[in-house]
């Protein structure tokens, strides 16, 4: 089996090793709920959470993903705005060399950056989203999160909605969902849908209903507030109307359609609160929980050197 | 001090046809050429069997780094780097620190090249003060200093009414402006070519349309204003078509492109490989073809190194962080060649494109092996291999995009002015 050195995407994966990362972390979420977590097997071991970006849920996921693994784990927020200078970055990588860091976990503003610092450092890199290329542990908690409702990952059809041109949550799921087998359907207004997507076998909607019609996934995406200073949507109530998720829109899809956002929500931007609070529909607080048993699957996979 | 070049080939009167004979060089010009001239007292012999005698290749767009940007790349390291590409002339850019936009900078640049020994500097000047894009230069007093032509270098003139105003002054002293085919607006904050590739590594695009825009709007521009438009590094097919019309026209309309854009595609950035990331972007397969086609139909008039250096802190960063270009002088040959063995281009067109037609562009008496010519030579083997190799390149900017890249044409030597300065 193919040995994983980082996890810097789901891109280079393949439909084995997403299966098995997906069954350990399955192991890893029914352990959690047992409270019966291995406190040891990542004894010794240092994990370091650099995050050039705010993000507090997914750092403490990664956090929290580490202690119950038993490795010693420390947070470094660097703001964006003393580091834009790339020789800061790399310097970043000699420290961390120097400390002897086991796992490096990466949050950058900018595509490609924990690449480059994969590329310095001896540590094992696993980007924890980068600029608007990947993301690669969201998708795949997505993945587990809909294994567990479904019953499998293929064969769904899956409508990813809202602004797909600046969602790294976007490419990575799109990039793991299709590789699996599902139908992926991307439903945005065209100004934010990126070029060149319908090559990787989507099919892309501007008719939110008519792309919800028959799904049985509905995730949505966080809509960023600069899109609407950038002119790429007049309005959030405008965005609201087309592409916000409503018991409306979300009646088109299957009547067990799972609803999932990557979190934080703009409520009443690109999803009701009736919709993402019905506990019937949506699995958004199941996301989080599934967060940290593929974390941890990643972690305990990366530190044994990839070997599954 | 004579050289007698014996056993080479090199092309005839009609630069059609490579034929074998005797180069005869005294006192720093093409004495004769032709058959058994026989040997001067005194004088050197080159023999190089299979090997092409041709004129010092003439590199019309260059950066040198200098003044400003020594860091990167100074003239002296420059000259190095171009006398082992067999370049002997090069057109330099005027985006320098600060820019060449006086006409005491211009006179500077043309010193320092003839400080050189090895490479004649001709310069470009600014566009506008202060490559601003805000008002025009001295065009007519930069061009008495000895200015080639006016650009803003990597910077698009950006406004469609400081065009025409560049393109109508700039008719008056019979110069013309070379743009940066690029709309800026559609351009702004892009790292690679809007398309699949840059979607799935999540950069920034820039669309070929922005080039083909800019150029549709400058080709009109020029035909409203009678002023002459160069376009420097043409990338994209529908860019080329406009120019190949307004060409059949009868405009004064004139392109380049250089190596990375007929020899790479996209992908090269794949990675995240900034030494890939150029400003224009590498564009698709399909525009790389309309390139290769525009050199061997004509459209295109000469291919430019493209040469911008960048030190390893302007490379070494994310890769929409990274300063676009790429180092070129010593692939500029190789690379063109690799069209001659592919069967795009005869030897002699790409020849051509290289030494006899920038020289004409430029107004340069370089560029052509006759009698009474400069002796500007560049003794290269068509079929020795070498390989590039970032870091062990000749000169101080390492930043190729051709990284590993194995390239049939090896230059064995380069003269200037009848003498040696490389191999």
């Amino acid at each position: 089996m193919a040995t994983l050195k980082h996890l810097l995407g789901i891109e280079g994966l393949n439909p084995v090793t997403v299966t098995a990362l997906l069954d350990l972390a399955e192991s890893y979420a029914l352990l959690n709920r047992s409270g019966k977590t291995q406190r040891d097997l990542l004894r010794g071991r240092t994990l370091i959470n650099l995050f050039f970006e705010d993000s507090t849920r997914t750092r403490t996921s990664f956090e929290l993903a580490g202690r119950r693994l038993g490795a010693d784990v420390v947070n470094m927020s660097v703001s964006t705005s003393s580091v834009t200078k790339g020789e800061t970055l790399l310097d970043t990588a000699a420290t961390l060399n120097a400390m002897n860091c086991d796992l490096l976990v990466v949050r950058h503003n900018r595509s490609g950056a924990p690449a480059l610092l994969a590329q310095k450092v001896d540590a094992a890199v696993i980007n924890a989203g980068d600029g608007t290329h990947e993301h690669p542990t969201q998708a795949l908690l997505d993945a587990l999160t809909i294994r567990r409702h479904k019953g499998r990952i293929s064969g769904l059809t899956v409508a990813i909605c809202g602004d797909i041109t600046h969602s790294r949550v976007a490419r990575s799921n799109i990039l793991l969902l299709t590789m699996m087998g599902n139908f992926v359907r991307l439903i945005g207004p065209p100004t934010l849908i990126p070029g060149g997507i319908e090559a990787s076998g989507v099919t892309v909607y501007h008719d939110m209903e008519e792309g919800l019609k028959g799904a049985d996934i509905v995730m949505m995406l966080r809509l960023q507030k600069e899109r609407m200073t950038g002119g790429m949507v007049p309005s959030s109530r405008e965005f609201f109307a087309y592409y916000g998720l409503d018991r409306k829109k979300l009646a088109m899809a299957k009547p067990d359609a799972l609803v999932m956002h990557p979190g934080p929500m703009n409520r009443g931007v690109e999803i009701d609160s009736e919709v993402a609070d019905d506990p019937t529909r949506s699995v958004i607080k199941e996301q989080v929980e599934m967060g940290v048993a593929v974390r941890m699957a990643v972690l305990d996979t990366l530190a044994r050197g990839g070997k599954q | 001090m004579s050289t007698l070049f014996r056993k080479i080939r090199y092309l005839d009167d009609s630069a059609q046809n490579l034929i074998e004979g005797e180069v005869l060089v005294q006192g720093g010009v093409i004495a004769d050429l032709g058959q058994n001239l026989g040997r001067p007292d005194g004088a050197a012999i080159v023999e190089a069997e299979g090997a092409i005698l041709s004129p010092g290749l003439v590199d019309m767009r260059a950066s040198l780094g200098e003044p400003g940007y020594e860091y990167r790349e100074t003239i002296a390291s420059a000259a190095a780097a171009a006398a082992a590409g067999g370049i002997t002339s090069i057109a330099v850019l005027p985006e320098s620190a600060p820019p060449i936009d006086d006409p005491a900078l211009v006179h500077l640049i043309i010193s320092r090249g003839v400080e050189t020994g090895s490479v004649s500097l001709i310069p470009y000047a600014a566009a506008t003060r202060g490559l601003n894009g805000e008002e025009l230069a001295e065009y007519g007093l930069l061009k008495a200093a000895g200015a080639v032509a006016f650009t803003d270098g990597g910077k698009a003139i950006a406004s469609s009414r400081l065009m025409r105003l560049a393109l109508s002054y700039a008719s008056g002293f019979g110069m013309r402006i070379v743009q940066h085919p690029e709309d800026a607006e559609l351009a702004r904050g892009g790292a690679a070519t809007t398309g699949g590739r840059a979607t799935w590594m999540g950069l920034p695009g820039i669309p070929a349309a922005a080039e083909a825009i800019c150029v549709a709007r400058d080709i009109r521009l020029a035909e409203l204003t009678g002023g002459a438009v160069h376009f420097a590094h043409a990338t994209t097919g529908e860019a080329l078509g406009l120019i190949r019309i307004a060409k059949d026209k009868g405009l004064k309309v004139t392109c380049d492109t250089a190596p990375p854009y007929f020899d790479l595609n996209e992908t090269a950035i794949g990675d995240y490989r900034t030494y890939a990331k150029l400003s224009p972007p590498l564009r698709t397969e399909a525009d790389r073809r309309a390139v290769v086609a525009a050199l061997a139909d004509g459209t295109i008039d000469a291919i430019a190194s493209d040469h911008q250096p960048r030190d390893a802190d302007d490379k070494r960063l994310p890769f929409a962080d990274a300063a676009p270009g790429g180092a070129g002088l010593v692939t500029l040959l190789g690379i063109t060649l690799a069209q001659v063995q592919s069967g795009h281009l005869t030897m002699p067109q790409a020849l051509a494109l290289l030494t006899k037609k920038p020289a004409a562009w430029l107004g340069l008496e370089a560029g052509v092996l006759a009698r009474g010519r400069p002796a500007d030579l560049c003794l290269f083997h068509p079929e020795r291999s070498w390989q590039v190799v970032a870091g062990k390149l000749p000169g101080k900017a390492q930043n190729t995009p051709f990284d590993g890249r194995a390239i049939e044409g090896l230059v064995l030597g380069t003269w200037k002015a009848g003498r040696r300065v490389f191999g």
